[in-house]
């Protein structure tokens, strides 16, 4: 074991790096991959059907399948297409998701890169994701790649701010930018998780984080009964591939960032035997998953949103109630007695 | 209007459609697992044809065309002539399973109950032109299902 440790200690920092962000982008992949089975089986469910389960036991190498097929299929750029934009453009969507996973605290030392402004840094890396789908429709010259992109544009111009606003409530309330210290600011039982004075916030945060990853109700942007599959409609093979991972490596990171900022992180609700017994990484897995399972569950009973009606949910109810909210923590901080509730 | 306003802000009409929507997934589900379960199939199930024989092997068909007459998509061709021991026989009968609408007409037309449709829905065609049934073919079709077919047209007899 010391030998070990001796070994691992003497290796190169950019090999230690490595290792780490293999330990994490592995199973974070596997992960993407089994949530596109629990997907299908989850809204098959709700549809009083069974999904798939002809690959493997119960269907479990369905993931496997899929990937092994897209990945022998042609990649076909279109003539008219902007070649180099073309392929970056999944690169793009699909980085952003992945990188951002560097600043998660997946416990109380379980973390990657331990910086004092990760907030930021998440905040930034998830508006990047943008930029991969408006490349693609633009790069793409087809008319419905380019309306998904502009819609895609719109739409989350809109959110992002809501979800920023949402955001600065959290770290008001947690008075750090560190995502590990918002999370110690949450400790000591479930009525400390800041999804009960900031409630308004975490709703609003959710419903963005759907919007933002461009899910149902929210997926106008791929909008597959009007504009047939908007911004990817002219994908096929591994570029149509990383699209379907950045999707899903979005759903699994805004459910991680939820969990960490509204839903107490890798804490137990409640500091008594049954819960405590339970080791914080599971805690935070379970959450994540619980998150991750309200998307899916979001997509087998709401509509798509009208495009009109998302533009004022966005920039009429949240980005208001956000900022009455954020004045109300800010004087509930300072000037009543209820101040130590919201951090 | 302090209830609209609860509603509202507390999104409790979506979580009462979240609800209806978490209560199906734990509802027993319908799915039949297809090819190794299978739905019951009616005695008057209409698929694919056969020509049937008479018990001593002859062949039932008579080449009296009153299939060809009444098929409705045109998917029947037949050509007959006169066999050595004087009777009319037919020295083609196909079907062409592309244009037939599997309508029935044809087994209602036969005064001898020769052309008939099975319950077999399970065949596919892999060339274009294997879409189109031999005499044959459809006496082999019949020879190998006449216990299901006889079998089929009792249990339906009595409704006729």
């Amino acid at each position: 074991m010391t030998w070990l440790l001796t070994f691992w200690a003497d290796l190169p920092h950019i090999v230690q790096l490595g290792v780490k962000i293999v330990a994490i982008i592995g199973p974070l992949m596997a992960a993407v991959a089994y949530y596109t089975l629990a997907e299908r089986k989850v809204i098959g469910y709700m549809h009083v059907r069974i999904g798939p389960n002809r690959v493997g036991p119960r269907g479990l190498l369905q993931p496997i399948a899929d990937a092994v097929k897209l990945m022998f299929k042609e990649m076909i750029v279109p003539t008219n297409a902007d070649r180099y934009l073309f392929i970056i453009a999944p690169i793009l969507s699909l980085a952003p998701a992945l990188g951002a996973w560097a600043v998660v605290p997946f416990t109380d030392t379980l973390v990657l890169a331990d910086i004092n402004a990760s907030l930021l840094y998440v905040l930034a890396l998830t508006s990047m994701g943008v930029y991969g789908m408006v490349v693609a429709g633009w790069a793409s010259n087809s008319k419905y790649a380019f309306l998904g992109a502009m819609r895609s544009a719109a739409q989350i111009v809109a959110y992002e701010i809501a979800m920023g606003f949402a955001l600065v409530g959290v770290l008001m309330a947690a008075g750090s930018l560190n995502l590990r210290e918002i999370v110690l600011a949450q400790s000591g039982g479930i009525h400390q998780w800041f999804f009960i004075p900031l409630f308004p916030l975490f709703l609003v945060y959710l419903i963005s984080g759907v919007a933002e990853t461009n899910r149902s109700p929210f997926d106008v942007a791929e909008g597959e009964s009007e504009i047939v599959a908007g911004f990817h409609v002219e994908y096929s093979g591994m570029g149509f591939a990383v699209f379907f991972l950045a999707e899903y490596a979005n759903m699994l990171l805004i459910s991680a960032l939820t969990v960490l900022m509204f839903l107490g992180g890798w804490h137990a609700p409640a500091q008594i035997p049954p819960f405590v017994w339970i080791p914080g990484l599971f805690w935070f897995f379970g959450k994540l998953a619980a998150v991750a399972f309200l998307f899916l569950w979001f997509r087998a009973t709401f509509p798509r949103y009208r495009y009109d009606q998302i533009m004022r949910l966005g920039w009429k109810v949240f980005i208001p109630v956000t900022l009455v909210w954020i004045t109300v923590i800010g004087v509930a901080k300072f000037f009543t007695p209820f101040g130590h509730w919201f951090g | 209007m302090f209830k609209r306003i609860f509603n509202t802000w507390f999104l409790l009409e979506l979580v009462r459609g979240l609800g209806l929507t978490g209560g199906y997934f734990f509802r027993k589900k319908f799915t039949i697992q297809y090819p190794d379960e299978k739905t019951p199939k009616s005695p008057r199930f209409r698929g694919l044809h056969a020509l049937r024989r008479y018990p001593n092997g002859e062949e039932r068909c008579i080449a009296c065309k009153l299939c060809e007459a009444v098929c409705p998509a045109l998917a029947i061709t037949i050509e007959s002539e006169e066999r050595d021991d004087r009777t009319r026989r037919t020295t083609r009968y196909d079907i062409d399973l592309f244009k037939c609408i599997y309508c029935g007409f044809c087994e209602e037309a036969c005064p001898v109950d020769s052309i008939v449709l099975t319950d077999l829905h399970e065949y596919h065609f892999e060339t274009g032109a294997s879409g189109t049934v031999s005499k044959l073919d459809l006496l082999r079709i019949g020879d190998t299902h006449e216990g299901a077919i006889a079998r089929a047209r009792e249990a339906d007899a009595r409704y006729r």
